[in-house]
Order: structure tokens, then sequence, then C-alpha cells
């Protein structure tokens, strides 16, 4: 038995800063609120198979597990994936604590 | 210190070259990341969770004052004014961009430095003792071996390509400060029954998910007879160890599979026929080499002032009492600047510190520096005299911290902050876990421990080899840490006992705090270290601690 899709958002690195960067409406976003929702198995699929075919911009995409804050942003469920969105946790200092762009 | 010579100098300038036009096509398209990653890798840049990495050689962890306050202006100009000192002896900057990299390391390059062979199924920089050349209990400085094997397996294309990474590390004492037993291989420097030098040579040893102390493979080899040795090593694990599963691919599994008579029987087979292979060039290349490290001309003054700021100044008296360790010329000292003030990053440097270290190594250490495996900065020559100077340089950037070998002085590899690798934070514990015992003010009433943290199973932190180990792994969905007990990387080398389940992120310091505190009531006297109370009496009351009876009922 197949399990149920779970919303998913895709993200990567970015090729030349190595930044997390996400899929959004209109291209790859900094910003994790800014990420497109994957609500089904056929649009997270179609959405890897195109982030894969930009190499030159995004290193390693693949789909992270994702839920929503009640605004409706998504935000990821892992902690691993958590800590990408925040930078260390050692000390601020991570390319998130500069304004997104 | 060793420099380069003119061919040491073209090649690196020319890999460099290479690397860059690499750079070039991966930004241009024409390369794939499939393609890129190795070559990228074999110039030690990394992909991390939120940045490259780049991971840069210090061969034996040797420095001198240019070398480091290159490091400091790489921080400053292409990072985060900062650097991380690893259980490698290495530097690793977090915050690299691709396409700064090429003139990063052009940069490295004009102070005879790069990042080659850091990442890759290679071998690896060659490690030593921190102590090197200035430990009073040395039969003979251990890295003029490591530097004539740094020089050896260089771009060795017989072993470019090897089933797995490969770690050497070389001491010259009988007190190992490297871990000799957790590499590869492991060489100790010795005299025989007839006084000739050779080297003890110990094998699979490693770390990781499948733990294992080195074994003796040779009780005793004549040093000339070293490199054509380690190469047999190294052809009988290339042609036996195995491919099929990269967790199985250390030379520590062959050396398990195959049984160690067996290893050493093909390796003296080979060693038979490599032995006339080598022509004598390489002790002329040996002897080079140890020129080049010759001991600096220590000077016999007076110690007057250090011993009058000792009896009139507690702080200073604290710090000299736990950061130093003995020079084989009675009027100096080895001094370890602790990378591990309470509440501070492991292993971090930021570029201020790093030009203070730079400087007082230039004017008051013969221009050397070392990285010691545990993630401090060793300053070797430091005449007593001068120690005072040293010590108000140090603390005006909070590089006077008097913890070396205490609870607080913790390997912690970089873990999720950092490392993609990870399945656990491990920094925060570390900081965690020394601010608290500083604000119990029972660091120095503790005495001797190590605590090594690792953030997931390859054990970059060493903490099998903790007398409390911490392993941090994901379970059920949560950050979750194991604790071993017992380890031991020294010449009584063991490996630590897992204690029991996982603790989650907000118990694990308060279970070491309960370690701690039935440690001290168990303890003979104060003399009696924690290692040596935990082999006095075995894991069962420390384990009681770490699991209270309601705690284990509930189970």
């Amino acid at each position: 038995m197949t399990r149920p899709f779970t919303d998913k958002i895709l993200t990567a690195n970015h090729l030349q800063t190595g930044d997390a960067i996400y899929w959004a409406a209109d291209g790859w976003s900094r910003d994790v609120a800014a990420a497109t929702v994957l609500r089904d198995a056929n649009s997270a699929e179609q959405a890897l198979t195109r982030a894969t075919n930009q190499p030159q911009t995004a290193v390693g995409p693949y789909l992270a597990e994702a839920a929503l804050t009640a605004d409706g942003s998504p935000y990821p469920t892992h902690f691993r994936e958590v800590f990408r969105t925040k930078g260390p946790s050692n000390y601020h200092h991570g390319k998130q604590e500069q304004a997104h762009v | 210190m060793y420099n380069y010579s003119d061919f040491d100098r073209e090649f690196v300038i020319e890999r460099n070259r290479q690397f860059r036009a690499q750079v070039a096509r991966r930004i241009s398209g024409a390369l794939t990341e499939e393609e890129f990653k190795p070559l990228r890798l074999m110039n030690g840049l990394y992909l991390q969770l939120h940045a490259y990495m780049l991971r840069v050689a210090i061969p034996y962890g040797t420095l001198n004052g240019a070398k480091m306050r290159k490091l400091a202006e790489i921080a400053d100009r292409w990072d985060k004014g900062y650097g991380h000192f690893t259980t490698r002896q290495n530097v690793q900057f977090n915050w690299p961009a691709l396409t700064d990299v090429p003139d990063i390391l052009d940069s490295l390059a004009d102070i005879d430095m790069h990042a080659i062979q850091t990442s890759g199924n290679c071998i690896r920089n060659v490690t030593a003792d921190h102590f090197a050349g200035a430990a009073n209990d040395e039969v003979m400085d251990p890295r003029p071996t490591a530097e004539l094997l740094r020089q050896w397996s260089t771009d060795h294309p017989e072993f470019a390509f090897l089933g797995r990474k490969f770690k050497f590390a070389v001491i010259g004492s009988q007190n190992d400060r490297a871990v000799l037993r957790a590499h590869d291989i492991g060489l100790q420097i010795m005299r025989n029954s007839s006084d000739d030098l050779g080297y003890r040579v110990f094998v699979g040893g490693g770390l990781g998910r499948t733990p294992m102390l080195g074994k003796v493979l040779r009780e005793f080899l004549p040093a000339a007879d070293l490199l054509p040795y380690v190469e047999s090593i190294l052809q009988v694990y290339n042609v036996l160890g195995r491919r099929d599963n990269k967790y199985k691919a250390r030379i520590k599994i062959t050396v398990h599979e195959n049984g160690i008579d067996s290893i050493r029987d093909k390796v003296e087979a080979r060693f038979a026929l490599q032995r006339a292979a080598f022509g004598g060039n390489d002790q002329q290349l040996f002897a080079d080499i140890q020129r080049a490290f010759a001991a600096p001309k220590f000077a016999n003054t007076p110690i007057d002032s250090f011993l009058a700021r000792q009896n009139s100044d507690p702080v200073f008296r604290s710090f000299t009492d736990t950061n130093l360790a003995a020079h084989k010329h009675p009027d100096y000292a080895i001094l370890t600047i602790s990378l591990k003030k309470h509440g501070a990053t492991p292993g971090d440097a930021t570029s201020e510190q790093m030009q203070v270290m730079a400087g007082l190594a230039e004017q008051f250490g013969h221009d050397e520096l070392r990285i010691s495996h545990e993630q401090n900065v060793i300053l070797p020559h430091v005449h007593k005299s001068d120690l005072p100077a040293v010590f108000d340089a140090l603390r005006e950037v909070g590089l006077a911290t008097a913890n070396i070998g205490l609870i607080s002085d913790i390997i912690a590899c970089p873990g999720m902050d950092y490392c993609g690798l990870a399945t656990a934070r491990s920094i925060p514990i570390a900081q965690q876990i020394a601010l608290r015992f500083d604000a119990l003010a029972l660091e120095h009433e503790i005495g001797a421990l190590k605590i090594k943290i690792s953030g997931c199973i390859n054990a970059c932190g060493h903490h099998h080899m903790g007398h409390i180990g911490i392993l941090g792994l994901e379970k059920g969905g949560v950050e979750s840490y194991q604790i071993t007990l017992g380890g031991d990387g020294t010449e009584t080398a063991s490996i630590g006992q897992r204690a029991g389940p996982g603790f989650v992120y907000d118990a694990i310091v308060p279970a070491v705090e309960r370690l701690i505190y039935a440690y001290l009531d168990l303890r003979v006297d104060a003399d009696e270290t924690f290692l040596q109370a935990y082999r006095r009496l075995g894991q069962a009351p420390f384990k009681a601690a770490l699991y209270p009876a309601v705690q284990v009922a509930a189970e």
C-alpha cells in the first residue's frame, strides 16, 4: 500500500553561493515562506523534474516534508530542514540572519 | 619548519589553475554537478547545509605566524571572520562562495598552503602529536616522518582512488597525544633494544559506525624501511579492501575480515619486492626534511618574572597550572591556548584571535604554532619569562581560558549546525555543558575529563574515545543523544561502551551532570580521575546515575 501523499516543499542549494533555496512561484527563493506548497505527487514530481533541469542554479534538489502556518505559509517539519531555514544555532551568524534577497 | 620547494609550489599553482577552470566550466554549464563534485572534493570543497565549506590542510597541525595571518585574512575577506579548527588539525571556512574559492586557493598558495586531499578516498592530511618537537618525553620529532609521508602521498597515482579515505598519524613519544590507534595506520617512533630508531606500526584503527583500535602489524620497523613498508600496506589494502559497501571499505574491516596475521604475511611479501624499488632517494629526502625541522635555539635566561607573577596573580597561576605542559628545555613551556571559552564554539577562532596568536608566535614563540586534534592552538616553545606578556595579550581577546584537559575542553564536530551529514547538533551541547559546569564552579574540582561529541555515526568528534562520549542521532523525528563511557584515546586506548538508551536534547546536559556528581561521590580521592574510577568500578554505578530507578522502571 502506498502511503498517502503529504505536503512538500522543494529545496536545494544555490550553485554559486551554496545558500538554501526553495522552489517558489516565480523561481527560486531564499525565503521558505515563499515556497510553493506541493500538494500531490504529480505536482511534486513535476517540480522536481523542472528543478533538476536547472543545474546552473540549483544543486541537489529534493522534496522536504512541510506544513502550513495559520496564515498559510509553508514551513518544513523535520528539524534538519528547520535548521536550514534558520542557520547555525551555536550563534546567530547565518546568511538567514540577513534580509532575504 | 618545512618550506616548499619550487616543485611543490609549481604543483599547487598548476592544481589551482586547473580548479579555477573547473569552477568556470561548472558555472557555465559545461560540467554537471555529478562531474564537478569529485573535482571540488579533491580540492577540499564541500557543499553543506547552509553554504560551501572549504577544508584547508594544515600538515601535522604545524603553522607559523605568516600562515595563521593568512587564514585570518581569508576569514575576513571571503568568509565570516572566523575559522574552525578540526580534529584532523585542519581549518575549515564555513561560508565561501563557489566563485571565490579559486581566489582563496591562490591566496593560500602564496604561503604554501592548499586544500588538496582534505576530502575524497585518498590519503588525508597526516596528523601528529601537537607537542612535536617540544615535548620532554619525545624520542624523536614526529613531523619529519609526517612530512615525508605527506610528500610521498600527495598526488600518489596509485592511491588517488582508494576504496575509502585513509588516515595516518605519527607520534614520537610513549605517551600518545594523537589518538594513534584510531587511525588506518599509526606510527610510533621508538628505539629498539639496540638503540636503533624505527617505528611500531599499528594498522586498522578507526572510529565511525564500527569503532576499532589499531593492531600492531610490526613491532619494530627500521626507520629506513618506512616508505616501502607503508606502500606495501596500501597496496595490500587497495587489492583486498572491499569496494562493494562503503561501510565495509576501510582497512579496519579488511584487517578484521582477513585477520591481522594474514594481512601481515601479505604486507611482508609485498615489502620484500617494494624495498628494492626505493633506491635510497627516500632516505636522502628524509635527511633533507629532518634538517628543516631543526629545533630552535633556546635561550638560557632567568625565569624569575614568571615565578613572581605566579605567586602574585592567582588568575595567572590557574592559567599556567592548567594550560602548560612540560617542555624539553626546563626554562620553556608548551602553552595550549584554549579555543573553548565557556559557551564558545569548540575550535572556532576569530580573525582577530588568529592575528593575536600569530603575533605571539612571532614575538615569543620562535614563530611556531600547532593545531591540536583537540581543537586548540599550541605555542610549543615559550620561554617562561615571556608567559606573563603572552597571558596578558591572550586575555585581551578572550583566549586565556584555563580549562585544558577539563570538562569544558570538549571536542565537538560541527554537527547539524553546519554539516550535511549530521543527524543532530553537537556544538550547542558542548556549549551548554561548558556553561553549566562553569556556573557550578566544579570544573577544577572534577579534574581531568574528556568529553567528545559527534553529531553523527561518522564520529568526527571522536566520541568513542571520550571518557564520556556523546553521539547525536535522530530518533523518532527528534535529536537523541547516546552516551558512551570509558573511552580513552591515549596509549591506554579503549573504546567507550554505550551506557543505555539515548536522551533527548533537553535531557542530555542534566544526564551528564548526574554522571559527574556520581563520579564525585564514587572516587577514592581527588586524584582518582573519572576514567580511573570508571575502570575500577565498571559501568554499573554510572549507569545507575544516568538512569535513576524510577525512569528505568517506567521503561
